[in-house]
Parts: C-alpha cells; structure tokens; sequence
C-alpha cells in the first residue's frame, strides 16, 4: 500500500529531481573526499557544509509549501519545528560530549554544573540513545502541531488570525528557551558538540554524510509530497484551501484534512532541523525568532508555492544569494530581503516556478500543441 | 413532534432566527414530503437562503423544531453530519473548486468515506468512473472534463455544482437559484434536470424567474419577512393580493 502510494508521486519533473537529488548525495561526498584538494573539482568542507545547510533549509521550506501552498494555511511559525527537531538531536549530542566537556562532568552537561544542578532532569533522560532522540526529533513538532492545529482548525480560525497566532507560538517558544531554568542552555543553547553515532562531527567525512543524509531526506520529503498530493486526498487540501464550506456540505471535515498535513509538516521540519544542528554545530533559542519563520515564507513565495519544485529552488537560491551579500554588504541583507518578497509578490505572484509554468503554457498554446495539456496542469495544482 | 414529522422528509415548525435583532425568520413552518418538490419564492430578504442555512446546520435556530426524515433532530448536527444524513446544497452563488478540473470536482463529491488518512491510498473504481462519465453526460459537461472548473461560464458551474449534488447522492437537495445567470435555453434544460432529479429525490428550490418556476410545475411556497406568506399551486400563490403587493407587483 505504501509503494504504490509512492509510486503514485512519480512523474517526469519529480523524477528529474529525484536524480538530481540522489546524485548530489553520492558525488560531493567523492569530490569532497576521493578528489584531492589540488584538483579543481575538489569540494572544500566549507561548501559542502554550506550546501548541506541549504537542503536542510530547502525541506523546511517544502514542509511549509504542503500547508501554505497547497492548503492555504499560511504558517509564520514553522522555524519553531525547525527549532525543536534540532534542540532534540543538539540533546543527543550533548550528552554524547561526556566527560569531555570543560567541567569534565561525565553525568551533566557544562550549563547544568554551571547551574548547580545535581541530576539529569526527567526530559533529559533517553537522549543518550540514537533512536530515542530521532523520535523524539519527528514526535515533539509533530506532537506540538497536532495540538496547536486540533484546537485552531476546529475553532474555525483561518487567514491572517491563524498566521498570527502561528508567530505567537514562535515567539513564545523562544522567550521560553532563552530563560536558564527551562534546561536546554538558555540563550547560549546547545553547543560544542564532539561526535555523532561515535564520529567526530568536524571530520570530512562526517560532514560529507550529513550532506548526503540532508540530500536523501530532501528527496525523502519531495517523494512523500509529491505522492500525497497527487492523491485523492491532495486534492481535498487542495478543495479545504479554495472552498472550506463547499467540503462542509459534501460532508467533509475540513479541519481534520488540515490537521494531518499540518502535523506531517511539522515532522518534516522537525526532521530538517535535525540535520541543520550537526552541520552548524549550534543550535539556539534565537532559531525561535519570529522573522525566522517569515524567512521561510519569503523563500516558498520566491520560489513558487502550490509547487513541489519551486520552495526548494527559492530556499537554495535566497539562501545563495543571502551568503553573498552577507559577505559582500551585510548591513543591507534585510533591505534586499524585503525588496525581494516585494517584487515577488508584485511581479512573480506564483514565484520562478509558476512563472516559468505560465510561460511554458502561453508557448504551447502559440504553437497550438496539444492546449489541454495545459489543464490538466494548472499552475495551483498538485500536477508538479 | 406531531405525526407529520413521522412521514415527512422534511419538517419546519415555529422556527426563527434573529441576527442583531434583526429576524430574519420569523416564526417558520414548513413540511416537504418524501418524494416532494417545492419552489420556493419571495423578494430579496425573505429568509430563503437563511432558511437553508438552517436546515444545513451553518445557522443554529433560536426557537422552533427542525427534522429530517421524521426522525433526525437538525438542530443537533453540524453542516458535515447533515450532509452525510443526506442533505445536499447547492449555494446561491455557485461555489465549486475552481482549481481543480471538472471531473475532478465530481470525484470528491462522489458518495464514499468522507475521512483524510484513506483518501491517500483511494484508487478510483470502476463504479465511481461509470458514475462520473454518466453525471458528465447529464449536465453537458462531458467535452469539458479535463479543464478546469474556473475556466466555466457562470451558468456551466451553476450545473457543475449541480452535477456534484448529484454525485453526493442524497435524498434531499436545497437549490438555491440555479438559473441565476443562464440562457432561456439553459433556464429550460435546468427545469428539465431538476424535474428528472425530483423522481427519485426530494427538492426545495429557491427562484426568482417565474417562468422557470412555472416550468417546474410544483407546489410553491412564497416567505416574505422571513414567514410563510402564500402556499399552493403556482396560479394560487401568484394570485393572492398579498403575494402581488410585496413581490410580484413589483
Ligand atoms: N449571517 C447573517 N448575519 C446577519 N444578517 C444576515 C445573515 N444571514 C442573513 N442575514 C439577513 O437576513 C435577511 C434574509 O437574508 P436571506 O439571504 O435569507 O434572503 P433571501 O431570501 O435569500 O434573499 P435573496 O433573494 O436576495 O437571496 C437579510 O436581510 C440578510 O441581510
Ligand atoms: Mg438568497
């Protein structure tokens, strides 16, 4: 049933993707590592790091194009899924430090001693396990989400209200974080990590597998949202995002619709934070800020939502462009940000994909070749 | 209840509803039988479309009894459990998918499980695929399948939305003027549809264009001030005094 749920997203443009994807996983691994560092085609860890934080940052952007996208709920606090998958894994390699910490405490993580603490709290306790961490990775934002969108979307709470109170968790959430006594670190966060599974983090090799593992769980999640919105219950987002009381009096429950794909969001951004953690080596309360989220709109609304290809594209290319011009102008970077979402929204309002779509289509109509095509690909559509 | 409600499909007593002080209806007493068509008529304001915001479960009534089928109490469900009891609504102004095509808009219409998690794994059957290219056919739609139902006329989504109360198969439909914005010649098609759904369901319509209420040749009841002002044959309520003053003579 799952395989061909999955098979059900295949299609010419996914596939293309999914090459890409794969492919990226096995080469930069081989130019970074098997290509000596005297060869042009020899990738330096700075790139791959960057890289590999920019499909973390791709998937994030994929999770909030499944709810904004293709379900109309415009989330401003996606960023804190993002936060929470990543302070889970930041507890695992914490506690993997051990001994080897600046206060040599084998039992404690550096902040606790400094706190005085005797023991381990009890939200501490299981994280020392690979496996436990990774759940808990996809179960807290999932878990989160789930309560947030069952008492939201059955209060009827759409639009620019629901937006906001999206920011409010956010926000919450990271005033919660920076205060000491919560245990994770306060505003310093998690830190100075050593290894992960037994590897040490800042090895080549360790980061070209957590670049590979990004390129796989990216392609993971491109599979997953593309079979799922391709299938009947796609289009139901799909109808909950154009005509909620249409659904209603087809029997539908619309918010129960939006429940699911807001919760399997929010474990795909779980998830993408995970693998951010390990290649930045930080994880913080200021990943809670509020204009974090907004970033991840920006880049979905770049790139083209209502599209599989096109958050993904936006995050890498924002992001890009970020990297430069924090490097080149740095004081101007939020300007040309705003600028940016702006001419996008007056100019792109479908971003570079839908735009691209819309030109591919008026050129297929000129020739007058097969026009129906064009139908059954609507820009809005989950056809991808 | 009074043994009324037992037999009828559908049962209004006594029901009103005030916005801001403002009653929209006002004391309502209405009873359609199985099997029954009814036009409904009155000017602007009369409660028509409030009247069906009621019977849906989007309004919640102050006072009066509301009943479905002899048995079900209305007044107790929401606009999803009505429809699943078999109430189906087609809005004043027509809302149908407009981004997804027009067969698409039939196949989540279609009567099967309403709930999200086996609607990913749903392959389309046989039955269903039969079903839509025959709904296709009645409504005229069937060249248009594959576009997009924002690229109809008003009048062509006007029977899309039709065609998907159709899909839904219920045993009672609310229609709210579905010739709004239609040819003569589509006015007259729609009449023929509704009389060919009225054999085997129970209809309420709502209209304004007498000629096509004529055509339905059914029981009328006229609401004015959001009450029952005129019931019985179309020659009857077109000729009572009352009727005449606040609608028709207009
Ligand atoms: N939710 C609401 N809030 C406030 N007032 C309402 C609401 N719904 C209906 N009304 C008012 O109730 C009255 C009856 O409206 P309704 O839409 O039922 O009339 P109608 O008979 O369908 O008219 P029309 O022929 O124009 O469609 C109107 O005055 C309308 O403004
Ligand atoms: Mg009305």
């Amino acid at each position: 049933m799952i395989t061909r749920f999955l098979a059900g997203g295949l299609e010419r443009r996914i596939n293309i993707l999914l090459a890409i994807l794969v492919a990226a996983a096995v080469l930069v691994p081989v130019l970074h590592l098997a290509v000596p560092a005297s060869s042009p085609l020899h990738m330096p860890t700075y790139v791959v790091a960057l890289v590999g934080k920019y499909l973390t940052y791709a998937l994030l952007a994929l999770a909030l194009d499944l709810v904004w996208g293709f379900c109309g709920i415009l989330s401003l606090g996606h960023a804190a899924f993002f936060a929470l998958g990543g302070y889970a894994m930041g507890m695992y390699l914490m506690r993997q430090i051990g001994a080897r910490s600046v206060y040599g405490n084998p039992d404690l993580p550096d902040f606790m001693v400094f706190l005085n603490w005797k023991e381990l709290p009890w939200f501490w306790h299981g994280f020392d396990h690979f496996w436990f961490a990774m759940l808990m990775v996809m179960a807290v934002p999932g878990l989160l989400a789930f309560v947030f969108g069952w008492f939201a979307f059955r209060s009827r709470i759409t639009g620019v209200y629901l937006s906001i109170i999206t920011q409010a968790l956010t926000y919450a959430l990271m005033l919660a974080f920076f205060r000491n006594n919560m245990g994770f670190g306060g505003n310093n966060g998690l830190t100075d990590f050593k290894d992960i599974l037994g590897f040490n983090i800042q090895a080549d090799a360790t980061r070209s597998a957590l670049f590979a593992a990004s390129a796989l769980a990216l392609a993971l999640g491109v599979l997953v949202t593309s079979a799922l919105v391709r299938s009947k219950y796609g289009k139901l987002l799909i109808a909950a995002r154009d005509a909620e009381s249409r659904m209603r009096f087809l029997g539908y429950r619309p918010e129960n619709i939006k429940l699911f794909a807001f919760t399997l969001s929010a474990v795909m951004a779980g998830i993408a934070g995970a693998l951010y953690v390990p290649q930045v080596g930080i994880i913080n309360p200021g990943e809670f800020a509020p204009a974090n989220s907004i970033e991840v709109v920006v880049w979905t609304a770049v790139g083209g939502r209502g599209t599989i290809i096109g958050p993904i594209i936006g995050a890498l290319l924002v992001n890009g462009g970020k990297s430069w011009f924090t490097g080149a102008l740095p004081e101007l970077w939020l300007f040309a940000l705003g600028a940016l979402f702006i001419a996008t929204t007056l100019f792109l309002p479908k971003g570079i994909v839908g735009a691209w779509e819309e030109w591919w289509k008026q050129r297929r109509e000129r020739d007058g070749r097969a026009p129906m095509m064009s139908a059954r690909n609507p820009i809005e559509s989950p056809a991808e | 209840m009074s043994a009324k409600t037992t037999t009828s499909i559908l049962y209004l007593d006594g029901v009103s509803v005030s916005f801001d002080g403002f009653r929209a209806i006002n004391n309502l007493s209405l009873v359609l039988e199985p099997g029954e068509m009814r036009a409904i008529i009155g000017p602007n304001g009369a409660g028509k479309t409030t009247m069906m915001d009621i019977i849906t479960g989007k309004t919640r009534p102050d006072e009066g009894e509301v009943f479905f089928d002899g048995r079900v109490d209305l007044t107790k469900h929401d606009e999803s459990e009505i429809a699943m009891l078999g109430i189906g609504r087609k809005f004043q102004k027509p809302t149908v998918f407009e981004s997804h095509t027009v067969e698409d808009n039939l196949v989540l219409a279609l009567a099967g499980p309403r709930k999200a998690i086996p609607a990913l794994f749903h392959r389309q059957t046989k039955a269903e695929r039969e079903r839509i290219d025959e709904i296709l056919q009645t409504i005229r739609l069937t060249a248009r399948r594959d576009e997009l139902a924002a690229a109809l006329s008003h009048g062509q989504k006007q029977w899309l939305e039709i065609g998907m109360l159709l899909a839904q198969d219920p045993k009672l439909l609310l229609v709210d003027e579905p010739v709004a914005g239609m040819t003569d010649a589509e006015t007259e098609e729609t009449a023929r549809l509704l009389r060919e759904i009225a054999q085997t369901r129970s209809v309420i319509v709502v209209e304004h264009d007498m000629q096509f209420v004529r055509e339905l040749d059914v029981k009328v009841t006229c609401l004015h001030e959001g009450t029952v002002l005129a019931e019985g044959s179309l020659d009857q309520v077109s000729g009572d005094s009352r009727v005449i003053e606040v609608y028709l003579g207009r």
